[in-house]
């Protein structure tokens, strides 16, 4: 493969993971907490699920998420051949 | 120590500094029960950590510019965050974060979410490009992205602005902490503070801070646990706490129906900063409170992806790849710290609430209340009281006041702990309080340095010239810092969400699109670091109680400010980059080749 195909190739990869996670960013951050009032009905491991998400929850999800996107992000660049050498 | 094959020996370097920690606990503790007072035991763990990482910081000493700037950029991903993690957790953290949550329920979590979540925002958007860059400082990635002399310039003006702010917070709680621990006066205490300080990071630089960060990191995560795991083992409420608080949480929203929390009236504190427990502990409100939550949510991320402190951590290590990997490291490390002030807030508002535990004090006689010994010392130091505001005798919960900060400080009296955990926490609230000082004073006397100095006034200087400019830099706004700490401004220094604000104002956008999207030119950058700054700045002045004082637009208060200067600085950005000429051919291949990561840095590795 060209080297302009795989840099393009390489960039459209890497901007949608980070869309993707994003996304999951954003609902995290703020959907989630702005109907805190109405989770907290619920209850999950013995706490109002509104509370845990704050407390908690997102946190968890954010650690995950960052994992996750580092070893995505240098999934792309392996099958794309701009991984560096080590 | 710090020569050859030192990186490869990390984990047996830490690992044994670990163990030397722990024995020294425990000698501490052998102290306690041959009587020495605990007066001696505090100052002994103060000055005996202070002298570790002087220690470190002498042996860390450099002369090269990559070494200075970037420890040379092989600190190991794992290092590295730790390193970030103590740069990030400033004393207010450590010793501010759980009373926030004991007096602000839901609604004070909005920290913990942003503090963590803007993370995300450095992995995706920032960390693993800027590294690729190969930059020294953060205004230099925008004067080299953009070009010329202003937009790097004013880069530098919005980094020492959010944190010189930020610096005297901390330089503050250093003061306090050793001002306590060292019984001398809170006016020596900031100097003093201020010497460890410096002896860290003057002879090192970025390196010197990177290998006691990693010792003060240690030191203050195993002051915060270790106090509450031994808590809520001797309280009974679980090994793990953090994982099964759920009843605790439900049981304080029990007690405050019993108390008629919602219902009791304002009672005046006898001492001017203390504060009664007002705000439910698990309620979320909707509306304009959801909104608030998540204003200051956003604030907070964007803020700490604009931070040059914890943005040129990511600049010292090995690869982007490491970069990456290091930012995921940051944030389990930090995330250690922050999923555990909640469940120690929990569980000391429970300790003081419920009248089934031998610790409640809420609904017992005042007289009883008023001869328990931890009640005594710390209201004899203006941190709590007591008013009883209907004369009948029983202390109820409008009637009981304290300064937030005493959950931490005085959890481990309040659970009849050993004098040893006390000194401990002391120790670890020096520690986190000193690393996020280091971090704040090498960003800005490094911008200063290099860009300031090297790039604008002087680009001819030798490397020993720009070496010693930057340590002189670093004594003066480190003296600087600690005067404006010594005059005891608390309405400004309370403000650590300022500094959070000026960096999403001014510095995100600039940031972001200079990496995300080609088009942006250097009259768009300088459009967008100017206008936001400047509309968040104006903001301020009109809405801190501090200054003009008015009414909040919209609930969005001076905590919040960043919401008014990031939509005004991403917009200035974009409408002047496409009124104006796109970047040259040049620039624009720069930013293709930072987005991969094979190849060499766009900066030299001394430059």
């Amino acid at each position: 493969m060209p080297q302009t195909s795989r840099r393009a190739e390489h960039w459209a990869r890497t901007r949608s993971l980070m869309i993707i996670t994003l996304v999951i960013w954003f609902i995290f951050s703020f959907v989630v907490h702005w109907f805190a009032d109405a989770l907290n009905a619920f209850t999950f491991m013995g706490f109002p699920l509104g509370f845990y998400m704050a407390a908690q929850g997102s946190e968890i999800i954010f650690v995950v998420l960052i994992v996750w996107f580092a070893w995505s992000q240098h999934r792309i660049d392996t099958d794309t051949g701009f991984a560096e050498e080590e | 120590m710090i020569k050859g094959n030192f990186i490869d020996n990390l984990p047996k370097v830490y690992g044994l500094y670990t163990g030397g920690f722990l024995v020294f606990i425990l000698l501490m503790a052998l102290l306690e029960q041959m009587g020495v007072s605990a007066d001696t035991i505090g100052i002994l763990f103060v000055a005996f950590t202070i002298f570790i990482y002087a220690a470190i910081g002498w042996l860390s000493r450099t002369m090269q510019v990559d070494a200075y700037y970037v420890a040379g950029r092989q600190v190991p991903a794992v290092f590295n965050g730790m390193a970030t993690a103590a740069d990030w957790m400033s004393g207010a953290s450590f010793v501010a974060m759980a009373g926030g949550i004991y007096f602000g329920g839901h609604g004070y979590l909005a920290f913990v979410v942003g503090w963590t979540g803007g993370y995300v925002l450095v992995a995706s958007l920032m960390a693993p490009y800027l590294r690729k860059f190969g930059c020294y400082t953060v205004p230099d990635f925008i004067g080299t992205r953009y070009g010329g002399n202003l937009a790097r310039f004013l880069a530098v003006v919005v980094l020492v602005v959010a944190s010189f702010t930020y610096v005297t917070a901390q330089i503050n709680a250093t003061g306090t902490i050793a001002s306590r621990a060292l019984q001398i006066p809170f006016e020596v205490g900031v100097w003093f503070g201020l010497l460890g300080i410096l002896l860290c990071s003057m002879l090192g630089g970025m390196r010197a801070v990177t290998w006691t960060q990693v010792a003060q990191y240690i030191v203050l995560i195993i002051a915060y646990l270790v106090p509450v795991f031994w808590m809520s083992n001797k309280q009974g409420f679980g090994l793990i706490p953090q994982f099964v608080y759920g009843d605790a949480v439900m049981r304080i929203t029990e007690l405050e129906a019993m108390y008629n929390l919602s219902g009791l009236p304002a009672v005046d504190s006898p001492v001017a900063g203390l504060a009664a427990l007002k705000t439910p502990h698990v309620a979320a409100g909707t509306g304009l409170a959801a909104w608030k939550f998540v204003t200051l949510v956003l604030c907070m991320m964007a803020g700490t992806a604009s931070l040059p402190h914890i943005l040129m951590r990511y600049f010292t290590t090995p690869s982007v790849r490491a970069a990456r990997n290091s930012v995921a490291w940051s944030l389990f490390f930090i995330f250690l710290l922050y999923f555990t002030a909640p469940a120690l807030a929990t569980f000391t508002k429970l300790q003081v609430l419920d009248p089934n535990l031998a610790t409640g004090i809420i609904g017992k006689s005042i007289a009883e209340v008023n001869a328990l010994e931890w009640i005594q010392k710390w209201s004899s130091v203006g941190f709590l009281a007591i008013n009883d505001a209907n004369g009948n005798g029983i202390l109820e919960l409008n009637e009981f006041f304290m300064r937030g900060d005493i959950v931490v400080l005085a959890t481990p009296e309040i659970a009849g702990l050993p004098y040893v955990i006390s000194g401990l926490v002391a120790a670890g609230g020096m520690a986190a309080a000193m690393s996020t000082a280091d971090g704040l004073l090498l960003a800005i006397a490094n911008a200063l340095s290099h860009d300031l100095y090297y790039k604008i006034i002087d680009p001819k200087a030798e490397t020993k010239t720009r070496l010693l400019v930057a340590r002189i830099l670093l004594i003066g706004i480190g003296a600087a810092g600690a005067f404006v700490a010594s005059l005891k401004l608390t309405s400004i220094l309370g403000a650590v969400a300022w500094a959070f604000d000026f960096a999403c104002s001014g510095l995100f956008f600039p940031i972001v699109l200079g990496i995300w999207w080609k088009r942006a030119n250097r009259p768009g950058a300088v459009a967008g670091m100017l206008g936001g700054f400047i509309a968040g700045s104006l903001y301020l002045y009109w809405v801190a109680p501090a200054f003009l004082g008015n009414t909040p637009w919209m609930g969005i208060d001076h905590l919040r400010f960043g919401i008014i200067g990031m939509p005004v600085s991403l917009v200035c950005m974009v409408v002047v980059s496409l009124m104006t000429a796109e970047p040259d051919a040049e620039t624009q291949a720069m930013v293709d080749e930072i987005r991969v990561p094979s190849g060499e840095t766009i900066l030299g590795s001394s430059h």
